[in-house]
């Protein structure tokens, strides 16, 4: 069963079943559907900047706000008969981006927390780990004597001859490189915070309940309960980490992802469980700290759900120069922690068969195998609504259905806890069309043009299908589509930084010039990604965009090589 | 390694796009770089009119390529220039072309299985007739042994189907459920050397094979102190040490001195730093001694027109004390045994370059002088263009340092880890020595100190082994036979 959940947890309307159980992605924009386009860009991208000058983009917002809507001074005044318009339960990036809309709508709104703002994506999850990385990025480059040699760059350390990457050129202090993961997330935390106390949103403390229809009950342990009412509300409680039965995590040499971002110790030799997002991205970060690492992965294929082709490519980039093995087509069917002089055991099963397949004995293991939702204690039952394997049901708006299949009035739900695409800027899209909808203004939120990143150096990112998703569409659909590549290898920026490695690919319609997807894999796929998810959202088609300007030279030509070597019959 | 069959590897793009060419494909095309393979034409056994396709090196490092597919399936007709199959490489797939017209026979190597660099992956036949023929040729080679594989950078072995294709995708690093423990990183070294991983001995934690005992196996000396090692400790809250290296914490409670330059160690010095330091750890001994070195000047101006060096006597003379003392030719591995080496292989520190390394004369006991001195100019040449291979300067079992040549008359050495003695030879120097009779005479005196590992090596031993020495330097008939 195990490993296998990253799949099966992924409900029919995902499209990317990976996306569905990683959290990593996070990147600094946030995919804007059309009708938001220029209304507002606050938000994860937008936090750095307001730690600098927050009194300044708050007026700022302020007085946007003002102009959409006359009444709104400060947090609106509730509908009759209820304490708030709007309740968000869970201040996570989807709570956040919810938050922020409803009171530039000019809804009253609280959003309840019981446990610190910013839920996992700022605590557990993309934040910290971009710290991570962005370490792991730079011993690389330390650590790459020929990479440095080819800049003209001398090293007094000399050479590594056997290609792998030599970690005792440069060094590190864990406890360093440890304390900025943990600064980062707290900047980026107080920030969220301060966005949403500046504007007037109530921040309540405690476990938020569901009563009943339009009322919610909250409060810590040990205090009395406060009640209160709300015209519509939104849970957003997100996930956390899934650790598979058999597996006994003991926070310090099995761990997940909470424990590993904290960095208190770098093993010599780490199993690494589960090869999607975070899987990849620890393995970035751990080989470049000098662990060696092995994957289980539960599939025939390392990297599921990726681009096959993107995925060979990044394997041969990022796993096999790199000191990592793999076992796939295997669960780890049981891991025991290290105790008493005993190194971390790890049973291998074969995930058809079931039948025992091999041990590993290793210094630590990570639990990477995807993410539950957080839904318990919500008070589903008071409203009739029973989840699904932990996911709360919603339809394309995000109104929650109850058992019978019916919509639950005036209650959704956004994030990870639906499972529709567990990505924090996902969460705050889907927030965002929530509000629109509760503002009178019906919206559906395109998927398809939310982009993923995973973080890893070169790093990887995609919107839209991948091609055998795109080849069924068409063959279903009956019509054609065309793939375009191109290289890096080909952009006068990426040879100047002498990392020519990677691609981006292009799936589309050559009869319409309609995007159906865009992979990147190379040097700043993440930050690449959003003029092709941009393009999506807003429907542009090849045959427009391809006129686009772009700077010389910059990364971006490869996008503007990209879509102009695609060939439309128009 | 211009192998025939690696020929005409001629990447034909650096293209830009790729989208004209996979435009209208059903099938995922892989991101391709053409090249030619050129049939390698078939030793006198075989009929020239049957031409293998081999398994060509995609790049330096491959040693073995998947077959991703075949674009082109038995019995279909070829000509010059097509793609024939793709192979996927340690770096990327490419098309492999066909070089010659003809018919696709056999193929030998199916998709999604693996074959060394230089195996036949399919057979090409000039016309339809030799078909048959192809296929009879085929399953020949296939139960007897086949067709070894030209020169090429990796060796193959007499098996060209690797493993079957499952095997490779689903499970590319278990052999079934065994007890050995090796990590990714000896797994992926010990593939490159060449080395069943089977036959290592783990010596990491929990008895793991770590990437040393594969270097080691492979006769590599461990370049480096391990990763891990280089991870600075928790440094007290608040504090930042700049080079948070291990050696540089020590170093920061030194004061700075004004304008001094920092230049870290290159390889070899590092060697030289972490061997010093490990051999702080080893009870060491030292035991002097004077010899009579008259006797050898003559010999020495006798054999040197015939290119025999002082460096090769001494390391002779030294070999054959050792053959009849064999404790002080052995070492002390784990603290609890003698480990006598059955080879005596003498070490001879050599500044090279601003570094210090030890090149070593093997079997010093069995070659002769002139052999011995022609060994050591190799050698030395080879030290200096850097080329010396792992045995030839870490398989001594006895150092020599010779200082003599400075003028030194006498000097301590340092015990290098894994030896049980090192021998430091002073200058010869004319001396007023005085004989049992009172008779005083000026005779050429060298004095050799030598350095042993006490667990093993005990005072009377060492005495015994100079005294041996020195009547083998006094009296060197015996070297020259």
């Amino acid at each position: 069963m195990q490993a296998s959940i990253s799949l099966s947890m992924a409900s029919p309307a995902i499209i990317r079943s990976d996306c569905a159980v990683e959290f990593f992605s996070i990147n600094a924009s946030k995919p804007l559907n059309l009708r938001f386009c220029g209304l507002r860009r606050e938000a994860l991208g937008s936090t750095a900047l307001k730690q600098l000058d927050s009194s300044r983009v708050v007026s700022s917002r302020r007085k946007q706000s003002k102009k959409l809507s006359a009444s709104l001074s400060s947090n609106g005044s509730p509908s009759k008969g209820f304490d708030y318009d709007l309740v968000i339960i869970g201040a996570g990036v989807g709570g956040h981006g919810a938050a922020l809309h409803a009171v530039e709508k000019g809804l009253k709104t609280a959003i309840i927390e019981g446990d610190v703002v910013g839920g996992t994506c700022v605590n557990r999850g993309c934040v910290p780990s971009k710290a991570l990385l962005a370490v792991s990025g730079r011993m690389r480059e330390l650590q790459s004597e020929h990479h440095l040699k080819a800049l003209g760059l001398q090293s007094h350390n000399s050479q590594e001859p056997l290609g792998y990457f030599k970690v005792s050129a440069a060094g590190y202090d864990r406890q360093g490189v440890a304390d900025h993961a943990n600064n980062l997330a707290s900047k980026i935390r107080n920030n969220l915070t301060n966005s949403m106390k500046a504007i007037g949103v109530d921040i309540l403390t405690g476990v938020g309940t569901i009563l009943g229809p339009q009322k919610v009950k909250y409060g810590k342990v040990g205090f009395s309960d406060n009640v209160i009412t709300a015209k519509d509300i939104i849970i957003a409680t997100g996930s956390i980490p899934f650790v598979p039965k058999g597996i006994e995590v003991d926070g310090k040499t099995v761990i997940t992802s909470d424990h590993a971002l904290k960095l208190e110790f770098v093993p010599d030799w780490i199993a690494i469980v589960g090869s999607g997002y975070i899987g990849l991205e620890f393995s970035d970060v751990y080989t470049a700290l000098g662990s060696e690492v092995t994957f289980v992965e539960a599939l025939d294929q390392l990297m599921p759900g990726f681009d096959p082709e993107i995925g060979k490519l990044a394997q041969r980039v990022l796993i096999n120069p790199r000191k990592i093995d793999y076992h796939t087509g295997v669960f780890a069917s049981k891991i025991t922690p290290a105790k008493d002089g005993k190194p971390v055991t790890i049973e291998l099963i074969d995930a058809k068969t079931k039948e025992p397949k091999d041990t590993l004995e290793v210094d630590a293991a990570l639990i990477a195998t995807g993410r539950a939702p957080f839904t318990k204690g919500l008070g589903l039952e008071n409203i009739n609504v029973a989840t699904q394997r932990g996911f709360v049901p919603v339809d394309e708006r995000m109104q929650v259905l109850d058992t019978d299949g019916n919509l639950v009035r005036h209650l959704y739900c956004i994030g990870d806890a639906n499972g529709k695409m567990m990505l924090a800027h996902a969460a705050s899209a889907q927030g965002i069309s929530v509000v629109e909808k509760v503002c009178g203004k019906d919206h559906v939120l395109n998927h398809l043009s939310i982009p993923a990143a995973c973080f890893t150096h070169p790093e990887i990112s995609m919107v839209g299908l991948t091609e055998p998703q795109a080849r069924e569409k068409s063959e279903k659909e009956g019509f054609e589509i065309s793939v375009a590549k191109t290289s890096f290898k080909a952009n006068t920026k990426a040879l100047a930084e002498n990392e020519g490695e990677g691609i981006a690919k292009l799936i589309y319609r050559p009869d319409n010039g309609e995007i159906l997807g865009v992979h990147i894999f190379g040097l700043h796929a993440a930050d690449l990604i959003h003029e092709a998810s941009n393009a999506i959202a807003l429907g542009t088609r090849i045959q427009d965009i391809k006129f686009a300007v772009h700077a010389h030279p910059t990364l971006s030509e490869v996008l503007d090589e990209l879509f102009k070597s695609a060939k439309v019959s128009l | 390694m211009a192998s025939p069959l690696l020929s005409r590897v001629s990447p034909t793009s650096n293209t830009i796009s790729f989208s004209s060419s996979l435009t209208n494909e059903q099938s995922r095309r892989p991101f391709s770089t053409t090249f030619h393979i050129k049939p390698r034409r078939k030793i006198s056994t075989v009929q020239a009119k049957i031409r293998e396709i081999f398994m060509p090196a995609l790049s330096s490092t491959m040693t073995e390529g998947k077959i991703v597919s075949w674009v082109k399936s038995e019995g279909d007709v070829l000509s010059k220039g097509e793609s024939v199959v793709v192979v996927e490489s340690d770096k990327a797939d490419m098309d492999v072309e066909t070089f010659y017209d003809g018919v696709l026979a056999v193929i030998v190597v199916g998709e999604g299985e693996t074959a060394p660099v230089g195996a036949p992956i399919g057979l090409l036949a000039e016309t339809e007739d030799e078909i048959a023929e192809a296929k009879a040729q085929a399953s020949s080679s296939k139960t007897s042994s086949p067709i070894p594989p030209p020169a090429s950078p990796a060796p193959a072995p007499a098996v060209v189907v690797v493993a079957s294709p499952e095997k490779v995708v689903s499970a590319p690093v278990s052999d079934g459920p065994r007890k050995i423990f090796a990590t990714p990183y000896a797994k992926k070294l010990a593939k490159q050397h060449k080395i069943d991983i089977g036959s290592v001995i783990g010596t990491g934690q929990f008895g793991r094979i770590t990437p040393s005992d594969v270097e080691a196996a492979a006769g590599i000396s461990p370049p480096k102190s391990s990763s891990s090692s280089n991870v600075a400790s928790p440094v007290a809250a608040g504090t930042r040490i700049p080079p948070p290296k291990a050696a540089a914490t020590a170093a920061a409670s030194l004061p700075q001195i004004p304008g001094s330059t920092v230049v870290p160690f290159s390889m070899m010095q590092a060697a030289v730093s972490k061997n010093m330091v490990e051999s702080l750890s080893v009870p060491t001994f030292r035991v002097g001694y004077p010899v009579m070195t008259g006797a050898l000047d003559v010999l020495y101006e006798k054999v040197k027109p015939k290119g025999v060096t002082m460096t090769a006597l001494l390391a002779k003379a030294a070999a054959m004390a050792l053959a009849q003392h064999p404790v002080v030719n052995a070492s002390c591995k784990d603290g609890k045994s003698f480990t006598y080496n059955s080879s005596i292989n003498i070490a001879v520190a050599v500044a090279i370059n601003g570094g210090l390394i030890t090149p070593v004369l093997q079997d010093a006991d069995k070659l002769d002088l002139y052999l011995l001195s022609q060994r050591w100019k190799e050698l030395v040449e080879k030290a200096r263009a850097k080329q010396l291979q792992p045995q030839e300067d870490n398989s001594g079992t006895f150092t020599l340092s010779n200082l003599g040549m400075f003028g030194v008359d006498r000097f301590d050495a340092i015990l290098p880890p894994g030896q049980g003695a090192i021998m430091a030879i002073g200058a010869s120097k004319p001396t007023a020595v005085a004989d049992v009779d009172g008779f005083f005479s000026v005779k050429s005196k060298m004095l050799v100190n030598v350095t042993a590992d006490h667990r093993i090596i005990y005072g009377a031993d060492l005495a015994a082994f100079l005294q041996t020495f020195a009547k083998i330097i006094e009296n060197p008939d015996s070297l020259t036979l």
